[in-house]
């Protein structure tokens, strides 16, 4: 375990380089497009749009939360949908990161780790970009933000931890192993309905059968996006002790993420 | 003291056979054998018990073939990769010129590039800002660095790259041939700097198949071979043995490709293109030798060259001319001349004989040439000619040019300074 502290401390070394990256991911994104940053708004509110249109207006919400409006449907979707698109988009992007990055691992000197780093803190900052449209969305259609919201980055927190030790075993995996890849694209979207985002866990279909409860509930996902769901769209106090054992789950897959990526790590400069 | 020391280091790299290239995640758990899979098969020695310490201050070289290990031996310094054995120590900041730009995000400016760069190398944005102008002003890209370093031209990317990397001003700076793609205003300019380091007494490891400016600028050479070190020591001495190797070495590949169309069966109908004539009088055999008799396929320009052909006259005759001519690879003539041409008068041949043409000095440039040897009458109706039949490398440290070596000097009146060559 000490090993691993060690190699923290000198990622924290690092994090003016972090930061630089970050940023140059950033700019180099949406650089040449016309819109430019305003992409990290418009792409959640098209998908928002979608979700809204299908769920909403074709299969129409039952549940009495939503009150049988299609908008505030929408709310609830975009809560989930925003932090899970962080969680897939750097999870499929760490799968890529050590090969697109492979001339500074062949050539410079510096810890690997920095681009999953890099890969989840930069998502991170386009999740930052996209909750402003949930914020002023609330009290447009009729709900109140309550102090709870003060809680999301207890919420951020326990999901960085999770996406960034699932991104550190992926992206070391995946330089031994390409097609996860492939495997990854599927199994995430398998993920994204295995979690209570299209769907709340009120559900009476839900509520009947333990079996399904449990599985969700085995799903770390579930509680994180639950977080976020009661910090906006429920404006109440997220089950603080679900939530404390997911972070303690995010831990260990940290833990277990890092042990594989350091273990593999002298194999990068010749595999990418 | 020490800068760097390498104690006993070996490097094994871990090759993946074909088998494990296409290894699939699927496939490997399917089999249960997830950990075997991600252990090596095959393994290859890089770097095979090298022991070398270089002090501070000094300007060290390191030359060998491709593949000898010396890009590895630069890494395992720079701390890019690990020692599989051994230990490597080094005191001071280093700078690696091992790729330049390696770090470089095509769609951003080269201003953010450099601050990114400079970052990666060790740098803080302070002493980025405090050395902007410089890095600007030496790779003299001041008109396109808001530019994104897409739009960039090779040489372009290469000047910025090396222009952060000089600036990072390290204790060590660790050179791996990367000056071998300057434009010829750039390398001087980089030359210049490397100068520059080694009067503020920098340690500098450099890694280059220029030999000649390994011999200038070293204080120490190591010459590796096959991931071992042949010999250390004074620059001229071990740039010299290893020339001496390479140059077997060509001799031997040089022969082996010579024998190699000579093993088709007589490979006359082949020639017969290259080879023409109804050899009343016939050229049998041709062999290249130096001034000492022994054959060779690889001369330097001093060399003697001598021609030797074992001459069969099938009917006896009176009206004959040996000649030779000696083409390089453009096909262009350097020499050629007959006894006809020196006014021999042929009297009689008949049976067999050998005709021996010296060379006293080759004084060609390096290249490979191609000999002509002909029979003929003195009207040119051939007996038997053997057109670039024979090959020939010349090989030396010159790096003059044109067809041939004009023997000659240089002298300076002494109002000019300028230093003679040295080693």
């Amino acid at each position: 375990m000490a090993p691993i502290f060690r190699n923290l401390r000198e990622l924290y070394r690092y994090r003016v380089l972090i930061q630089n990256l970050v940023v140059r991911e950033l700019k180099a994104r949406y650089r040449g497009s016309v819109l430019g940053f305003l992409w990290s708004f418009f792409n959640p509110l098209l998908l928002m749009i979608v979700y809204t249109a299908v769920f909403g207006l074709i299969i129409t919400p039952r549940d009495p939360d939503f009150e049988s409006k299609p908008l505030v449907y929408a709310l609830y979707l975009f809560c989930g949908i925003l932090p899970w698109h962080w969680f897939a988009s750097s999870t499929l992007e760490s799968a890529n990161v050590l090969m697109i990055n492979g001339n500074l691992i062949k050539k410079i000197l510096f810890p690997a780790e920095v681009l999953a780093v890099v890969t989840v803190t930069s998502n991170m900052i386009h999740f930052f970009f996209g909750l402003p449209i949930v914020l002023i969305f609330i009290p447009i259609l009729g709900k109140t933000l309550t102090p709870y919201v003060l809680l999301l980055p207890v919420v951020v927190f326990v999901q960085y931890i999770f996406s960034l030790g699932f991104s550190l075993m992926i992206s070391s995996l995946t330089v031994h192993f390409r097609d996860i890849k492939d495997i990854l694209a599927n199994w995430l979207t398998f993920w994204f309905f295995a979690t209570p985002i299209v769907y709340p866990m009120t559900f009476s279909s839900i509520q009947k059968s333990a079996a399904l409860r449990t599985i969700l509930n085995l799903n770390p996902m579930t509680h994180i996006v639950q977080g976020y769901q009661y910090c906006l769209f429920y404006g109440s106090l997220f089950h603080w002790k679900r939530l404390g054992i997911t972070l303690l789950a995010s831990l260990a897959l940290f833990i277990v993420g890092y042990l594989i990526f350091d273990r593999l790590r002298d194999s990068f400069p010749e595999e990418v | 003291m020490h800068a760097i020391e390498v104690d006993h280091v070996f490097r094994i790299y871990q090759k993946y056979s074909a088998r494990h290239r296409f290894q699939t995640f699927k496939s490997a758990l399917v089999k249960g054998d997830l950990f075997r899979a991600l252990r090596p098969d095959e393994l290859v020695t890089a770097l095979d018990d090298v022991t070398l310490s270089v002090e501070k201050g000094q300007t060290f070289g390191v030359i060998g073939e491709n593949g000898s290990g010396k890009s590895t031996l630069l890494k395992l310094i720079a701390g890019i990769a690990k020692p599989t054995k051994g230990e490597v120590r080094t005191q001071g900041k280093i700078s690696a010129l091992i790729e330049l730009g390696a770090g470089f995000h095509p769609e951003i400016t080269g201003r953010e590039n450099i601050f990114i760069n400079g970052i990666m190398l060790g740098l803080t944005k302070k002493e980025i800002s405090a050395k902007f102008d410089d890095i600007v002003a030496f790779a003299e890209l001041e008109e396109f660095i808001d530019a994104p370093v897409k739009t960039y031209s090779s040489g372009m990317y290469m000047r910025l790259g090396f222009a952060i990397a000089i600036n990072v001003n390290p204790e060590i700076l660790l050179i791996d041939e990367v000056l071998a793609v300057g434009d010829a205003a750039f390398v001087p300019r980089c030359l210049d700097r490397i100068d520059d380091f080694r009067r503020r007494k920098k340690t500098i490891l450099f890694v280059s198949h220029d030999l000649t400016t390994v011999k200038k600028i070293c204080d120490r050479v190591a010459w590796l071979k096959s991931g071992r070190v042949q010999m250390i020591g004074e620059p001229k001495r071990i740039v010299d043995a290893y020339l001496q190797d390479v140059a077997e070495r060509q001799e031997r590949s040089f022969e082996r490709r010579q024998q190699e169309p000579a093993a088709a069966p007589d490979g006359q109908e082949e020639r017969r293109e290259n080879r023409w004539g109804k050899r009343e009088i016939e050229i049998t055999r041709v062999s290249l030798k130096n001034a000492r008799g022994q054959e060779r396929r690889v001369f330097t320009p001093e060399d003697s060259l001598v021609v030797e052909m074992d001459v069969v006259a099938h009917t006896p005759a009176d009206d004959f001319v040996f000649g030779i001519g000696l083409f390089n690879s453009q096909g262009i003539c350097c020499y050629g001349t007959n006894t006809q041409l020196e006014d021999y008068e042929a009297v009689s041949i008949q049976g067999e004989g050998k005709v021996v043409c010296r060379i006293e000095t080759l004084s060609l440039v390096n290249g490979t040439y191609y000999l002509d040897v002909a029979i003929h009458k003195r009207d040119g109706y051939p007996y038997d000619y053997h057109r670039n039949l024979y090959s020939l490398l010349v090989s030396s440290t010159h790096k003059d040019v044109g067809i041939g070596r004009l023997a000659h000097g240089w002298s300076f009146s002494p109002g000019i300074g300028i230093k003679p060559p040295q080693g």
